[in-house]
């Protein structure tokens, strides 16, 4: 198969970038999407020119590391899979193919294809954990937990933190991510007693990095590899509002639920 | 390296065998709080292994400062881990115990472990379970509420906890997010996109670490009280392996170079169910599952020159192999004799597919008993990703499966208290050689990351640190400044300009081929000369044709992944040696001048039951150091599935 690639190439943080065109032969329908670029910067560096720099690490779907919007689509074009996943017998021989980073202001260029994501690392450490030690844990099987329960909770804790959710969204909202997180917690026993400071914490976190905010036009769903449905974007804003009316309640006392300020 | 000597003792305490840990920590000395606050500790990795450490480290009060070549914590490796996670927890009264639990582990690793260090594993693993609930990990669970299990290759009860096909990306998400807590506390200091290149070492004791912000490609020293090195493992240096891009040996390949003896590097485990690799483009290997065994049937045609569709080959003329060799365990037997079988089968032109590399693993009968629901409930999401990868769909004609290498039992020799031979270098995780012997059993390796994070290592480091005096030493330290100047002229080298131009990629490739072909399933003392004997000559090659483009001032793919290669291409030769020594075949090791009339393995207890430890000389052989394995508790017998 043969392909012209149109890829986004940018030196730095501050350089600009612009589009260059790469004619591709020679690419085997069994090649993934990822091998058709390896292939391409094997040429690149014998040429003596500078490669491709984009990321990957799994190539299973899984990491969560690759990153391309491909003719507009985080992703790519099929449903429910990551970059890594698509394989070339998915394109028509011939076709033009443009390749971009992330663009989101909360994901600054690092180099060509590669974007600095550590926003959503600093949205987790606001709060996306349950603060229990080591050691002190009481039988794993004293916490009984119904299957259903476990299976949506699952569902969310699917997130594998791409970002593509923000890529695919007009306003870069992480309204997706956050939701998956904080539904994963919420949704089990072990999180409840942190649910009011963590969810603040988070949705404070995200609109300090600079993510804006949700439009309700659900393309975070539609390009989302695992899949994770929009239906936690509701229940993140129920725990929100939940949160806001018992923190508002308890700023009138001295303490807060979690016994330390934030 | 340093005047350093190595002396293997392993440290393990006296007593019987479920006393022992027990008693370590009685008499392990304690830092105090106020003295923890004032004790700095690196730790290199955010696997399952790193992220559990360093968190617990941070909440226990130490500064702990952590560091990762991904852009995130959570990417670690250990994220891929499908299967699951044993823990002798015994929910189904099925009769398993910390006993058997450490019984199936020794006899899986063909008696090439050490038995306090496995029993030890046995006993925690339970709390594992109960630390990861807390978290918030959602393993799958039954109706009722409780926690659900299944099986695994080559034990006969049900102890693997799950959560779908993503155990691996849980419980990391578990103990990324108890590292993400420690760091909002201010208690760990996280320096993602930055590589470990040296271990710096300050009068015989690991004191720091030169590394390499791959953003901007500043080198910088980093020193503390401890390092901990919790890096993963190397199966990359096969090439095509089932492991992640970034995979590679350098962190605990310097560390060897400093005086950290590296054990059993040979042991390498090759998984039987990947997909069969399709051509040179080919940039890694696809696992199918384990769990796969438990309904699919593996098997060949009988006559070689059969090309008929897989559909059209009646039963009678199917050779069912794994159940023909092994009818006790059939296509359940342990990792290492299944790979192995299908290799024999292939060598023996019986393979199918393209270059006859591959065997039928084949769901029809399973599909025809229980229906097609029932299938695709269990593995949809697996036979899915195989349509997407071979495009051909597995519910209707046999899914085609080859070898891959997957995991390495060996890494860097620790003691009982997962110290190095380098007082004050910790090594945990895939990085260290400790738990598996000469194979690993299935939903092990995700144990054994936790157990030494979460449970092991916090405290044996104490009773280092509370025992050791070491004097503040600056970051520019003669040491330090040493480090950074082997590793500066190194990323200089691989830089400059070169006469013939061939990527680092071209000699990855070539690397893989010697590996599997002379130190992969199977290996003979010739082919192991071979390739003792091919690999420094293509290292040559490499050093004087290898073109890496840019400059070693900024971010930088190519560099990062060169200096990978000129690791293995260094490492390959260390893994021949003791390849080649091993005069005997176990477990994932198989010698075929040592095997029975019927092709198994014959082990050699009287001169093989070691582990050998490899100390590093600069320009010579590798030297051997043995640390000989004392059987009390179990009697080590002839590993038996058939
Ligand atoms: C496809 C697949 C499926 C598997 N399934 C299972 C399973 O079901 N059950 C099971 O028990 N095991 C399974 N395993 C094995 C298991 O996943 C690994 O052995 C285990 O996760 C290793 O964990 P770790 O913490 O030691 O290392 P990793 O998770 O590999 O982490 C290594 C860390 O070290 C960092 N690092 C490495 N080198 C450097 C350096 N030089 N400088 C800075 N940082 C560095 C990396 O950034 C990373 O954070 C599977 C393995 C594979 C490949
Ligand atoms: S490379 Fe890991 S998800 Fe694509």
């Amino acid at each position: 198969m043969k392909f012209t690639l149109r890829i986004w190439r940018q030196r730095g943080p501050n350089e600009r970038g612009g589009f260059v065109t790469y004619p591709v032969d020679d690419v085997s329908s069994d090649m993934s999407f990822l091998e058709m670029l390896d292939a391409l910067n094997q040429r690149l560096i014998v040429a003596g020119e500078d490669p491709v720099a984009f990321e990957h690490d799994c190539r299973e779907g899984i990491c969560g590391s690759c990153s391309l919007v491909i003719d507009g689509v985080p992703h790519g074009p099929d449903r429910g899979v990551t970059t890594c996943q698509l394989y070339m017998r998915r394109f028509v021989d011939g076709a033009t193919i443009t390749i971009e980073p992330w663009r989101a202001k909360a994901f600054p260029i690092i180099k060509d294809l590669v974007v600095d994501r550590r926003a959503l690392d600093r949205i987790m450490q606001a709060g996306g954990y349950i603060s229990v030690n080591t050691g002190g844990a009481v039988d794993a099987n004293t916490l009984l937990i119904g299957k259903e329960e476990a299976e949506t909770a699952m569902d969310a804790a699917s997130c594998i933190g791409c970002g593509a959710c923000v890529a695919a969204c007009k306003n870069a909202s992480a309204m997706l991510f956050v939701a998956a997180k904080v539904s994963h917690l919420a949704l089990l026993p072990q999180g409840k007693p942190e649910r009011t400071r963590r969810v603040m914490a988070m949705v404070r976190a995200m609109e300090r990095e600079g993510f804006g905010s949700c439009g309700n036009q659900y393309e975070c769903e539609a390009v989302c590899p695992k899949q994770i449905s929009v239906r936690f974007i509701a229940l993140l804003n129920r725990e929100y509002l939940r949160a806001s009316l018992t923190e508002t309640r308890l700023s009138t006392r001295s303490d807060s639920s979690h016994g330390e300020s934030y | 390296m340093g005047s350093h000597v190595i002396t293997l003792d392993p440290q393990v305490p006296p007593g019987p065998l479920e006393m022992k840990w027990d008693r370590r920590r009685f008499s392990g000395h304690l830092v105090s709080p106020a003295n923890k606050r004032r004790i700095k500790i690196i730790v290199v990795g955010t696997g399952l292994a790193g992220a559990s450490a360093a968190s617990t480290l941070g909440q226990l009060g130490y500064q702990v400062e952590c560091f990762c070549f991904h852009d995130s914590p959570r990417r670690a490796h250990s994220i891929a881990a499908q299967g699951g996670i044993n823990a002798a927890k015994n929910y189904q009264d099925d009769g398993d115990s910390v006993a058997r639990l450490f019984y199936d582990t020794i006899k899986g690793g063909d008696f090439r472990s050490r038995e306090a260090n496995v029993y030890r594993l046995a006993q925690i693993s339970t709390q594992i379970i109960d630390q990861c609930v807390a978290l918030g990990v959602p393993f799958a669970r039954e109706y009722g509420g409780q926690l659900a299990n299944r099986s695994f290759g080559g034990v006969q009860v049900s102890r693997t906890f799950y959560c779908r096909g993503q155990t691996g990306q849980q419980l990391l998400l578990g103990a990324y997010s108890a590292l993400c807590w420690q760091i909002e506390r201010g208690q760990v200091t996280m320096r993602p996109r930055t590589e470990m290149l040296d271990v710096i070492v300050v009068d015989g004791h690991a004191r720091g670490i030169v590394v390499r912000d791959l953003v901007t490609g500043r080198l910088s020293a980093h020193t503390a009280h401890a390092v901990v090195l919790a890096t993963g493992g190397y199966s990359n240096v096969y090439y095509l392996s089932t492991n992640a891009s970034g995979c590679n040996v350098t962190a605990t390949y310097r560390a060897w170079k400093q005086g950290a003896a590296f054990a059993n590097p040979s042991f390498t485990q090759i998984h039987p169910t990947a997909i069969p690799p399709v051509g040179v483009h080919q940039a890694k290997l696809t696992l199918m599952s384990e769990s796969l065994r438990n309904d699919g049937r593996l098997w060949v045609p009988v006559s070689p020159s059969d090309r008929r569709p897989p559909n059209e080959i009646p039963p009678s003329e199917r050779d069912y192999f794994l159940e023909r060799r092994y009818p006790r365990f059939g296509n359940l037997v342990p990792r290492d004799v299944a790979s192995r079988a299908v290799k024999a089968i292939c060598d023996e032109g019986r393979g199918v597919g393209p270059g006859g590399q591959g065997v039928y693993l084949d769901f029809s009968d399973v599909i025809r008993q229980q229906g097609i629901d029932v299938v695709r409930e269990r593995y949809g999401n697996l036979f899915e990703m195989y349509e997407r990868i071979t495009g051909e769909n597995a519910y209707e004609v046999p899914m085609r499966i080859y070898p891959a290498p997957h995991y390495t039992m060996g890494g860097l020799w620790v003691d009982y208290n997962l110290m190095s031979t380098i007082p004050g270098l910790f090594v945990i995780g895939e990085a260290n050689f400790a738990d598996h012997g000469a194979n690993r059993l299935g939903a092990s390796s995700l144990m054994q990351g936790l157990a030494d994070g979460y449970f092991i290592l916090p405290y044996t480091i104490g009773h280092y640190l509370a025992t050791v005096h070491s004097p503040p030493i600056p970051e520019d330290h003669r040491a330090s400044r040493a480090a950074l100047e082997r590793v500066e002229v190194r990323l200089k080298k691989l830089v400059q300009a070169k006469g013939r131009q061939r990527t680092a990629a071209s000699f990855h490739r070539a690397l893989g081929k010697i590996l599997w072909d002379y130190c992969g399933m199977s290996r003979c003392a010739a082919g192991l000369r071979r390739a003792l004997e091919a690999i420094p000559s293509l290292r040559e090659e490499f050093w004087r044709d290898v073109v890496v483009p840019g400059s070693g001032e900024a971010f930088n793919q190519e560099l990062e992944y060169a200096g990978r290669v000129a690791d293995f291409l260094e490492f390959a030769e260390l893994m021949c040696h003791d390849a080649l020594h091993r005069e005997e075949s176990c477990g994932a090791h198989f010698r075929e001048e040592y095997q029975t009339e019927e092709g198994e393995p014959r082990r050699d207890d009287e001169q093989f039951a070691y582990v050998a430890a490899w100390e590093y000389r600069e320009g010579e052989t590798p030297v051997l150091h043995k640390e000989p394995l004392n059987f009390e508790f179990v009697q080590p017998t002839a590993r038996s599935y058939q």
